[in-house]
């Protein structure tokens, strides 16, 4: 351990951790910054499980660092406020996403896009500038600089509005930037999951035509029915997929596990827009042709910026939209990721941290 | 053959042509005699005094794409006079100099057509080896006489010399209109051009007409002075060059990028700033790797473009005879155009073979 850490007060915490690649989770005392005066201490209450964390468990991306305490759909309640903070007083309701710092002066913080900074500091897997790492939110608190603390609506539910802090915001920010709000419009939704299910809700509030493409048929009465979605594509089926040709403006591509773009750029438009925000370990194949024929492009998107993710979540109390979630103990994560990594879950665990989490 | 044609080329139209043409995938072209359509009410006739050699054209000739029809006559970068025009036609009169480019026909009833944009049409009609309305096959620019519906006539205004306006019809475009789709045309921005060819050198002029800061990204360090002081690029990077490119991360607003043979992205990307956009014109036939972290970390797009409608094309036409912009070519005698299309595989250039057909097609009988 270096000198600085010793120096930072610590207090204790607990938190399930993965120790190595298995991504085995099991319990972990470790410890967390004592509340500053910018920050703001959550007790937290759930924590959504993304698949991100299910990448960084297993080392999926390589750059995991152990142990890892994985979470960053974080909800709860203010227990401590620094004194320089004014936007947050103890017992509100809570929420921390995906970072918890960056640089605060280049051109991205100051367009409050701090999602993009050079200098992000992830929620977990990271380290702070003082040499202390961070651990997330399969804990049972956090200390976060107020400025990437998001106040959590009352019409929100706690545990189904967790998820919005990384899926919700990562289709919102998506669909705003490349201009998917148009009512009308016809947006693809690649991929049934916690993001892609989330995209359906906020996209039919914005008064879009939804097509889902997925590769399982079973989800088509769900996707309509449920959902809202318009319409539905099996993405391996070439008949269903050849009547979508050239129908659609956009499509958000939620899916992380490598696939061909071919298919999904036929679908649009002549100047249709491919989102991706899914985030493959390997390079995607991009066929150019198809690009230049329809004046076609693909974009990537990355969460959002603090200011954006609390207008999401404003927008989505004042829309009642929140995540379809299966509610779990802390002691079934492991049960919970085997589940995920065959995407068997309507659409995203959340974790009872606050009633399952216990010293 | 064209297994379509029933009649010989030259008893096909009652306007005799003359061109040369490529008979099989050698891509080697010579004399060839054919006809042209007789001028219907709308379209428009001229005497072809240049056509531009684009490497589309090579491409074609060799069948590299898959989809030629022999006898093939290339060239869609076509410029002339008027020699006769439609009953109905009221653009354009005996006389005018006008041009034809990449298109020369599309349903002119689908959203594309309707917004201006008749080369998204899924119908288009290219200039040369398509299917035109009445069933023939259209003959491009390497030609004595062309004929065009008006709607894809161009006119080169007078400041532009003849010449050097032809290589405007498919690289002009081709660069221009992407430079406005994606908003790369802002004075005070900055962007990189990649490949420094027919398309390149014409991307680094309009840029600069536009008011924007341009680097040149090139294998080539041979070509630096020349993008430098002849060209007016601001800064140039050798892509092989790690250490030059390391030190451009995060410097450019978007990329123009020309290449068509097969290339990494991933350093391309490196050089954009968040939100920066990669705009390839180039056609590589296989798929390139796309690396989806450093397209969503920034925020970062990967788009296509391909020419353009009838509208923008004037309009860069007229935008490059205000600014003078002109292509750097190297005019051509009509019988070298197979040792034209050995060196432009070799990108022996600078930067656009044009053909002089008004003074070396001669018709042999």
């Amino acid at each position: 351990m270096s000198t600085t850490v010793e120096e930072v007060k610590q207090q204790k915490a607990l938190g399930w951790a993965a120790t190595d690649h298995s991504g085995t989770l099991s319990p972990f005392n470790f410890s967390r910054r004592e509340n500053g005066d910018e920050d703001v201490t959550l007790k937290i209450l759930y924590c959504g499980v993304c698949h991100s964390d299910l990448h960084v468990l297993k080392n999926e991306w390589g750059f995991t660092s152990y142990p890892v305490v994985p979470g960053h759909e974080i909800v709860g309640v203010a227990t401590k406020v620094g004194k320089n903070v004014t936007k947050f007083k103890v017992g509100d309701r809570v929420g921390v996403g995906v970072l918890v710092g960056s640089c605060k002066t280049c051109e991205c913080c100051q367009q409050d896009l701090e999602n993009y900074c050079p200098q992000i500091i992830f929620t977990f897997n990271s380290y702070n500038p003082d040499g202390t790492k961070n651990y997330g939110g399969y804990s049972d608190m956090i200390v976060v600089d107020q400025r990437y603390v998001l106040s959590f609506p009352d019409k929100l539910p706690l545990d189904a509005g967790a998820p919005l802090l990384c899926a919700g915001i990562t289709v919102y920010s998506s669909m705003k930037y490349y201009g998917m709000t148009e009512t009308g419009k016809h947006l693809g939704v690649a991929g049934l999951g916690g993001l892609g299910h989330v995209a359906v809700k906020i996209a039919k509030a914005f008064g879009l035509k939804v097509t889902v493409i997925s590769s399982s048929p079973q989800k088509e009465s769900e996707a309509i029915n449920r959902l809202g979605a318009d319409s539905f594509l099996v993405s391996s089926d070439p008949a269903k997929m050849k009547s979508g040709i050239g129908s659609m403006d956009y499509i958000i591509d939620t899916v992380s596990a490598a696939h061909p773009l071919l298919p999904l750029l036929s679908l649009l438009k002549v100047n249709g827009k491919l989102v991706t925000v899914g985030l493959p370990n390997k390079p995607l194949e991009l066929p150019v042709l198809p690009l230049n024929f329809g004046r076609k492009l693909v974009g990537g998107s990355d969460v959002g910026g603090m200011k954006e993710t609390q207008e999401m979540l404003d927008f989505c109390a004042k829309h009642n939209i929140a995540a379809d979630i299966e509610l779990i103990r802390i002691n079934e994560i492991n049960t919970a990721m085997e589940r995920l990594a065959k995407s068997d879950v309507r659409y995203r665990f959340v974790i009872d941290v606050a009633n399952s989490l216990s010293q | 053959m064209n297994p379509t044609m029933t009649t010989l080329p030259e008893k096909e139209h009652p306007n005799k042509a003359f061109g040369w043409a490529a008979r099989d995938p050698s891509g080697v072209l010579s004399p060839f005699k054919f006809s042209r359509r007789a001028t219907g009410e709308k379209d428009v006739a001229f005497k072809v005094l240049y056509c531009g050699i684009c490497h589309s054209d090579l491409h074609m000739v060799k069948n590299e794409w898959g989809f030629s029809v022999y006898p093939l006559v290339p060239g869609h970068e076509i410029v002339g006079e008027v020699t006769e025009v439609g009953n109905k036609v009221q653009k354009f009169k005996v006389g005018d100099r006008v041009g034809v480019g990449c298109v020369v026909g599309s349903c002119r009833s689908c959203d594309s057509c309707k917004d201006d944009l008749e080369n998204y049409c899924p119908q288009s009609i290219l200039t040369y080896g398509a299917k035109y309305h009445d069933g023939t096959i259209t003959y491009g620019g390497y030609s004595d006489t062309m004929v065009a519906d008006e709607q894809f006539i161009l006119r080169i205004p007078e400041n532009l010399p003849l010449d050097a306006a032809a290589p405007l019809l498919c690289a002009g475009i081709t660069v221009y209109s992407p430079l406005r789709y994606y908003g790369l045309d802002k004075p005070g921005l900055h962007i990189g051009v990649v490949g420094l060819g027919g398309l390149g050198h014409v991307a680094v002029k309009f840029a600069k007409a536009m008011g924007v800061k341009v680097t040149v990204i090139s294998t080539s360090p041979t070509k630096k002075k020349e993008a430098l002081e002849n060209l007016g690029a601001d800064s140039f990077l050798v892509s092989r060059d790690h250490h030059q490119l390391q030190g451009a991360t995060g410097s450019l607003d978007g990329i123009i990028d020309t290449v068509s043979a097969e290339h990494p992205l991933l350093p391309l990307l490196g050089l954009l700033k968040s939100n920066g956009k990669l705009v390839l014109v180039g056609a590589p036939e296989k798929p390139l790797e796309l690396p989806i972290f450093p397209l969503l970390q920034g925020r970062k797009v990967v788009g296509g473009s391909m020419t353009g409608g009838m509208k923008e094309t004037q309009e860069m036409v007229d935008f490059a005879a205000a600014h003078n912009v002109k292509p750097d070519i190297e005019v051509i005698a009509m019988e070298y155009v197979n040792t034209a299309m050995e060196r432009l595989l070799k990108a022996d250039v600078k930067y656009r073979f044009v053909i002089d057909i008004g003074n070396t097609l001669n018709a042999t009988s």
